[in-house]
């Protein structure tokens, strides 16, 4: 360091400059809008694009819409997903078992991509924290049920992201 | 040879191949959907268009057209790809896009050539045609809408399987595949259909929706259905074996099937044994290993060797065999046989008991004659190979037995063994390959050693059997006879046969009788005999047996088959054995113990080695012996001189699809066996 930057600095620090400086910061965010939500009781804003809990959706006519195609099991880079399928009654092809496994799950969204019929999303939701483990396995009634609980919000979200697909 | 350059390449090629066979010389690929090696040519797909010159200026459908020498071809050019993509757009216009619920998704020919040679769009904005479903039986499931017309199910039923019953009906937009009848195809092959299908227009019904084939693990074995030992690859998820594909093995099956082989194995979960029982007041009770072992041994040790026997049956590997055959004659019991059919074929020379013209030699056979066999139900892959022949107009067939329906013409000779008697004195016939092809029906008679003497006459007389040729053939049904044939597990000095031990075992003589997966034996004559049934499914040697050892199916345990040929085959563990089960030879050594006669080995390899040295035909894998000793077979010393009953000869079996108790715990060959005997009804009534 030179001799003059030294003499810079020593005057700098003696005019309490850096002091002053911080202080009007502090000064000027105490008079700001505040950012911090109440959470739980406020919420933040949400991409329609956001990947949280899974959701089997149904059509409006209240048929499933999984075909145990198998895809989203095949791309699922963390094998979370199993499924097992077999003719029904009217020899449609369904499923008669789709697991996800949520705590192997890495929220990708890769399912989805690969779905043909936009049975399986991530929806909206991220507020599904349990006390055990085994409350994360999640089978094929919890995932109809959550498609049926926010098919409204799923449906909206995939209607805004639609232009961009 | 003539010369042709594919792509700028030279190749040589023999005379009368077709365009798309030298492009395959030379290492290039053509798409192709209708095209099959082992069927005519249609070249309706047109998938195959090359361009070649000399000719004229637009591309030609390969498969159809011979090439020539000194001709050009061309895979790779712009008009070829052209073509290609014009031809793959007009197929998809009419193809549904439901490849997600398609079972044939993942492993699509229409799939893969589409991603290869196909445009990245449509065109077509019309609407799609349809078309109705079609009935073809239990096994077949139709979706007929996506079918592209190759015609390969119609030419495989006609021309492989010997049934037409498929056609492509009315033209254009209109064309589509139909039974004529709208009825089950009657073929025994017909599960090929499904294989041979490049789009999922036919998939197989059993099958439907259970899994996709990126999630199987597959594992190539061979069969145990029936005595061919055809080259199999079995398909698992999990625990669970889901389905047989045929492997191609030119030497045994090319790359056919049988549906028994392909479907009957959903009966590997079900009946199945998966822990040891012991009868206590009446009752089979769930039992540890060892009160299993206890039981029979505290038996063994009451009884004589005279009072005990060991009977094999039909799906056993040889290494089982071995293990239960060594254990048994350490005891001292003579009373040890593998024929459940009571056959009376094991001694004399290994001639005596092989399909000795082998199976691939049926191509170059120019007469045959069938006795008591009918090789329809009793392998129908090798009758489908018979067919062939006889389609080419070189092959004089006769028979003497039942007259069936074989899906080719023959010259009836008889029914019984009288039938016979003209040929033992016949004289040398006038035909180069002549063949006698003697079925379990014409062995497992009570006069059958006078029989094999007749048949033995008849094929000296006849000059069946001479240098580079051996025509005498025995066509068996069961997978494990020949390899217990091998290591002479039948009676040995004084022992009785099967049906020895059962009226024996009826009349109070018998303390024990070891059934080593031996179901198809009267079992109401062991009632008053401690059994023990050794196996793998809860069938009837299980009902009858005081105590049972839970043991390996055939896809859960590695072993040595040998075919009928004489043909050694490795066959490879797929899954593991249900619950408690064990692998046959493993029960065997720890119950040695128990017995006190410890087998002297502690490993497969250790048993293998064993087999080798007491019997070296083992150690030829994949090798058929054939021809190779017809110099020195004396075929006149067979049998026996004797008096000869009038039956006429009888196929051993009555019901295809149930033969076997993997078959018989099957739901899907339980359908197929109602199936047949519904339209057979049909036709009574007519």
């Amino acid at each position: 360091m030179s001799f003059f930057s030294r003499i810079g600095q020593a005057a700098k620090g003696a005019l309490l400059l850096d002091f002053i400086g911080a202080f009007g910061m502090g000064l000027r965010y105490m008079a700001a809008p505040k950012k911090t939500i109440m959470y739980p009781f406020e919420k933040g804003p949400l991409s329609p694009r956001f990947r949280g809990e899974h959701a089997l959706r149904r059509y409006a006519s209240g048929e499933e819409r999984c075909i145990a195609c198998k895809l989203c099991e095949a791309i699922c880079p963390a094998q979370a997903i199993t499924i097992e399928a077999e003719p029904r009654a009217d020899g449609s092809r369904r499923t008669t078992r789709y697991d996800i496994d949520m705590t192997k799950c890495i929220y990708c969204g890769l399912c989805q991509e690969a779905c043909p019929v936009d049975a399986i999303v991530e929806g909206p939701n991220f507020e599904f924290a349990v006390e055990t483990r085994e409350e994360l396995f999640y089978d094929k009634d919890r995932l109809l049920a959550n498609g049926d609980r926010w098919e409204r919000e799923i449906a909206k979200n995939l209607e805004l992201d639609a232009a961009y697909r | 040879m003539p010369k042709a350059k594919v792509n700028g390449k030279e190749v040589e090629f023999e005379p009368g191949m077709t365009v798309l066979q030298v492009a395959e010389l030379a290492g290039e690929e053509i798409p192709r959907f209708c095209y099959h090696e082992r069927l005519s040519i249609a070249g309706n797909c047109r998938m195959c268009l090359v361009e070649v010159k000399p000719g004229p200026p637009k591309p030609q459908a390969s498969c159809a057209l011979p090439a020539a020498d000194n001709q050009e071809i061309f895979t790779a050019s712009p008009m070829v790809k052209k073509a290609r993509e014009g031809v793959m757009e007009f197929l998809l216009a009419n193809h549904p896009l439901d490849c997600p619920i398609c079972d044939q998704g993942g492993e699509c020919d229409l799939q893969d050539e589409t991603v290869g040679y196909g445009r990245a769009g449509s065109r077509f904005t019309e609407n799609k045609r349809a078309v109705e479903e079609k009935f073809m039986g239990p096994l077949i499931k139709t979706v007929m809408t996506r079918c592209i017309q190759c015609t390969r199910c119609v030419r495989f039923a006609t021309e492989v399987a010997g049934v037409s019953e498929l056609g492509l009906l009315n033209r254009g937009e209109d064309a589509q595949i139909s039974t004529y009848l709208a009825a089950a195809v009657t073929s025994e092959l017909s599960g090929n259909l499904v294989d041979l299908c490049p789009v999922g227009a036919l998939t197989s019904k059993p099958y439907a929706f259970s899994a996709r084939p990126w999630e199987l693990t597959k594992t190539e074995t061979v069969d145990v259905m029936d005595a061919l030992g055809s080259a199999i690859r079995v398909d698992a998820r999990g625990p669970a074996v889901l389905r047989v594909l045929p492997r191609v093995n030119d030497d045994v099956n090319e790359e056919w099937i049988s549906d028994k082989t392909r479907h009957a194995v959903d009966g590997l979960s079900r009946q199945r044994l998966d822990r040891p029982y012991v009868r206590i007041d009446g009752k089979l009770k769930p039992a540890s290993w060892g009160q299993a072992f206890a039981a029979i041994a505290a038996m063994v040790k009451a009884s004589k060797p005279e009072r005990m026997g060991l009977i094999a049956g039909d799906l056993q590997d040889a290494e089982s065999m071995k293990a239960a055959l060594d254990l048994f004659r350490s005891l001292g019991v003579a009373n040890i046989d593998c024929r459940q059919d009571g056959s009376v074929l094991g001694h004399g020379p290994r001639e005596s008991w092989l399909f000795n013209s082998t199976i691939a030699g049926i191509d170059e056979a120019d007469a045959i004659m069938i006795i008591g066999a009918n090789p329809k139900l009793e392998a129908p892959v090798l009758n489908a190979r018979i067919r062939k022949r006889w389609l080419t107009g070189k092959l004089l067939v006769g028979v003497v037995g039942e007259q069936a329906d074989l899906g080719y013409k023959y010259n009836y000779l008889g029914a019984g063994p009288e039938a016979l008697k003209a040929f033992a004195n016949h004289g040398p016939i006038s035909k180069e390959r002549p063949m006698l092809l003697v079925g379990q029906g014409a062995l497992n008679r009570p006069d059958s050693d006078a029989v094999l003497h007749l048949i033995a006459q008849a094929a000296k007389s006849m000059g069946v059997v001479k240098e580079g040729w051996n025509g005498l053939s025995v066509l068996h049904t069961a997978a494990s006879r020949v390899g217990g044939l091998d290591m002479g597990f039948v009676p040995g000095e004084g022992g009785k046969t099967v049906a020895g031990m059962l009226a024996a075992s009826e009349a109070g003589e018998m303390d024990l009788i070891y059934l080593l997966g031996a179901d198809e034996i009267d079992t109401a004559k062991l009632a008053r005999t401690f059994v023990v049934y050794q196996g793998s499914h809860g069938d009837a040697g299980a009902q009858a047996a005081d105590v049972v050892l839970p043991g390996a199916a055939y896809t859960e345990k590695p072993g040595l088959y040998v075919n009928t040929e004489g043909r050694v085959q490795l066959a490879d563990r797929v899954v593991f054995p249900k619950g408690e089960a064990k692998e046959d030879w493993s029960i065997l050594r720890a119950l040695s113990d128990d017995l006190g006669q410890r087998l002297p080995y502690d490993s497969l390899e250790a048993l293998r080695r064993a087999l080798l040295n007491d019997h070296p035909t083992f150690g030829h894998i994949d090798h058929a012996p054939g021809h190779a000793s017809a110099a020195t077979f004396d075929v006149g010393a067979l049998g026996r001189d004797g008096v000869l009953a009038d039956a006429p000869f009888a196929s051993p079996i009555n019901d295809f699809y149930l033969t076997n108790p993997i078959a018989r715990a099957s739901v899907t060959m339980a359908e197929c066996s109602r199936s047949v005997k519904a339209a057979r009804g049909l036709l009574a009534a007519e």
